[in-house]
């Protein structure tokens, strides 16, 4: 179970990107995170395993607060949340295998992942794993030749391979086509309901989120300003979360637009 | 599939980036590690000498530490100068030879015929050592800073001609396409459809040779062509090794400002 | 240059903004052509101050006697210059070997994603890359040969202390130009600092080792040869020995050898460029 408490963030430019959301996450529950771009998903999704550190408020996953703990505590904290990237973020050079062993990172001293000789239980578990996202025979094949609905799943795997208590999903469809798009969904929906895991999914396709998602959450400016049941999205709340537009005629979904700037600023402080 | 849950395996090992084959694999560690036996056991080290030179190390660690820029200064301003004066004109003068050269080292642009020319012009200069040529030169033309500028904008014609042609055959052959459309002529192509597109580049790379030229006029000196490198030479034959870290401190000096400097221009000028 | 003022029927206003350059800045860049010639003419007289013409007019009649005395070269000299160029291999490749090692922490101390502390480590990191960098090989060689003796030893050390800034520039941008993404995504699974170097950042500028590794030591076979002028060994000395009793027709057979190796070398790397890319 995770739970939020007044979170903030504010970067060092003086821009706020999250003004004291206070959000829960019950186990096994799917929550998609909707909101235009510059709307602080990004931000949202990476406070909760620190990749981007908050400036307020308190992240309880179970009854730890993430947002107190200490360097050494912080990267046993981080085993436990599984993340899957927008644009799988695979260390490409590396094959399938290394990079579903890299979620082992955390548990293994230095030289074991240095040599490559991870525990037996680990490397079976990695095939179980692959095997589990459709990828057995690709183990020995380098990432970058893979295409991007099995590249996602190769990022599922390594989220998997962490063996989470949550799992924390940025845009997995951001550069899929429709069908991948809901291939990949459908996969992260069974593996939650297979663990029992929460999640959460930002995600700025609209009709996909509903199609998904078990509770929506919308994003604007920073603010929670929808949370409830997906049937209970219509237009007066989509005007809420994305301004006004003529939902119901246009029929269009919200520019697919990645958070390019948002983005920016959390590689320049994970650059650190 | 097959209903009992399918025994993965428990053993991974990461396979081979290159050389698949385990036999090639030995064999090109075996004769590395040979090669490295026998490299190092051509070193004959007399470890005498080179205690004996640790004592004069830390002297030049010393006179690195406490640079010496007043008891030769005059030669070391001498030096500086004709480094300077020749760095500037052999980049100048190299940059006028190599314009031409290098447009006629671009396949798009000549005959095969000035093509080859050209390319052999350019492979001459850029295999030939610049001090190696020093020595030629400082034969010819006597000792002076006139052998270094000689030698200098030979050397500066290889490197940049070659990266302006291999820039010139990179353009963007739609550009060149639409301004041949039009019905110009040779020299209107080279100036609405090259110039633009390799302009900016051509300034960077005379910049960057300015740079390099600055330092190898630190070398060429070694063996006669003037310039900071004779002074250089002449204090560490003397054991003034204050003089030597004092010169030493100004050429890295001169580097550092020249690297921002131009990083700077390229900066301004774009 | 290219102003298209004398458009007829457009605005005046128009057609002044249509000019390639300001006027002013039209203005600034003749003022800069100008004092650049001037600086030159300025440089060219400064330099030439003690040159005595009378010896460059006699240059044309030195370079035929010179060449005339080269040719032929003399071929039964080749066998004494194996050992020398097989130094000069050796130079080159230890030197290459000993400068990458030391190359390859100070690139990472230096690049700014995986420096330590920008404000105290970077510095010092950029300063032995800039260092490094600025003194020639010959140079190095110079003081090495005073320090250490004439020899093998110091042509290696000197080779490697050059190698050091060349390497280490080029490996520190490219270890600034890895994708990010990749490391956030290694940081997320509670990797180490080690773990994130080795299994984000190491696989993603390996290409760009291999090859600046392999361009360094192309370019240290040709700096190694001419070591030999100041006592760091390998085939230079032979250049010196010869050049000192005016034995032309064997300076001519060196300069023949030191090429082919050039060559040889140049294509070597290049096979083993595209073999490993």
């Amino acid at each position: 179970m995770l739970e939020l408490q007044r979170l903030t963030k504010t970067y060092a430019t003086g821009d706020t990107a999250l003004r004291e959301v206070s959000l829960a996450v019950p186990r096994g529950q799917v929550v998609g995170l909707i909101g235009p771009s510059g709307a602080g998903k990004s931000t949202l999704i990476r406070c909760i395993n620190r990749l981007v550190a908050p400036s307020g408020g308190r992240i309880l996953l179970g009854d730890v607060d993430l947002a107190a703990v200490g360097r050494a505590e912080l990267r046993r904290q981080r085993r436990r949340i599984g993340m899957i990237f927008q644009e799988y973020a695979l260390v490409e050079r590396l094959t399938v295998m290394e990079n579903v062993l890299s979620g082992r990172l955390g548990y293994v001293p230095f030289w074991r992942s240095f040599t490559r000789r991870f525990p037996g239980r680990d490397i079976e578990n990695a095939y179980r794993l692959l095997d589990r996202v459709g990828l057995l025979a690709h183990a020995d094949k380098r990432a970058d030749a893979l295409s991007g609905g099995q590249r996602q799943r190769v990022g599922i795997a390594r989220a998997l391979a962490q063996e989470p208590a949550l799992l924390l999903v940025d845009e997995p469809t951001a550069s899929l086509d429709p069908k991948t798009s809901r291939q990949i969904m459908r996969l992260i929906l069974e593996v939650c309901e297979e663990r029992d895991l929460p999640a959460i999914v930002n995600i700025h396709d609209v009709p996909l989120a509903q199609q998904f998602m078990h509770r929506l959450v919308g994003l604007h400016a920073g603010e929670v300003v929808f949370d409830g049941a997906t049937t209970a999205l219509d237009e007066t709340v989509l005007a809420t979360i994305y301004g006004a537009e003529d939902w119901a005629s246009s029929g269009r979904e919200p520019a697919p637009e990645r958070e390019s700037e948002d983005t920016e600023r959390h590689l320049a402080e994970v650059g650190r | 599939m097959n209903e009992a849950t399918p025994a993965y395996p428990t053993h991974w090992r990461r396979p081979a980036r290159m050389l698949h084959d385990r036999r090639w694999r030995w064999l090109v560690q075996a004769s590395v590690l040979a090669y490295l036996v026998l490299a190092l056991g051509s070193f004959d080290v007399e470890w005498a000498r080179v205690m004996e030179g640790l004592s004069r190390a830390q002297r030049f660690a010393h006179g690195f530490l406490q640079p010496d820029f007043t008891s030769r200064w005059s030669d070391i301003r001498q030096g500086l100068i004709e480094s300077l004066t020749m760095t500037l004109t052999a980049t100048v003068v190299g940059v006028a030879i190599s314009v031409p050269i290098g447009i006629g080292a671009a396949r798009n642009l000549v005959s095969a015929w000035i093509y080859r020319c050209c390319r052999a012009i350019i492979a001459v200069s850029r295999s030939l050592q610049e001090i190696i040529v020093a020595i030629f030169l400082v034969a010819m033309f006597g000792f002076g800073p006139l052998a270094g500028f000689a030698t200098l904008s030979f050397a500066s014609i290889g490197f940049i001609a070659k990266l302006l042609a291999d820039d010139i055959e990179e353009a963007d052959p739609r550009q060149v396409e639409a301004i041949r459309a039009t019905g110009a002529g040779w020299w209107q192509v080279l100036h609405y459809a090259i110039q633009p597109q390799v302009m900016p580049r051509l300034i960077g790379l005379s910049l960057y040779r300015l740079d390099i030229n600055f330092r190898e006029s630190a070398v060429i000196g070694i063996v006669g062509a003037g310039g900071i490198g004779a002074t250089l030479n002449t204090a560490i034959d003397r054991y003034e090794y204050g003089s030597a870290g004092a010169i030493l401190l100004i050429v890295i000096a001169i580097v550092m400002v020249a690297e921002y400097g131009s990083s700077y221009l390229r900066r301004f000028l774009q | 240059m290219k102003s298209t003022s004398a458009n007829a029927g457009a605005p005046a206003s128009h057609a002044d903004a249509w000019t390639f350059r300001t006027p002013r800045a039209r203005l600034a860049l003749w003022f800069g052509w100008l004092a650049l010639v001037a600086l030159f003419v300025y440089c060219w007289r400064v330099m030439n101050a003690d040159t005595m013409w009378v010896f460059v007019a006699d240059a044309p009649r030195q370079a035929a006697d010179l060449g005339s005395r080269m040719w032929p070269p003399s071929l039964t000299y080749l066998p004494e210059l194996l050992a020398p160029l097989w130094d000069t291999l050796n130079i080159a490749t230890l030197g290459t070997v000993g400068g990458v090692i030391m190359a390859v922490p100070v690139a990472f101390l230096a690049a700014r994603n995986t420096t330590p502390s920008r404000l105290w480590v970077r510095p010092v990191a950029l300063w032995v890359i800039v260092t490094s960098r600025s003194i020639n090989s010959l140079i190095w060689a110079l003081l090495l040969v005073a320090v250490l003796g004439p020899g093998l030893l110091a042509g290696v050390v000197a080779i490697a202390l050059r190698s050091i800034g060349f390497v280490g520039k080029l490996l520190y941008e490219a270890i600034e130009e890895t994708d990010a993404r990749q490391v956030e995504a290694i940081s997320a699974t509670g990797a180490s600092a080690a773990q994130r170097l080795d299994y984000a950042i190491v696989p993603q500028v390996m290409p760009a080792f291999w090859a600046i590794a392999l361009f360094r030591w192309d370019i240290n076979i040709r700096e190694s040869t001419i070591l030999g002028l100041v006592g760091a060994g390998g085939i230079g000395l032979k250049l010196q020995a010869s050049i000192n009793v005016l034995a032309w027709p064997q300076v001519a057979t060196i300069l023949l050898v030191i090429l082919a190796t050039v060559l040889v070398s140049e294509w070597v790397s290049a096979r083993v460029r595209q073999a490993i890319m």
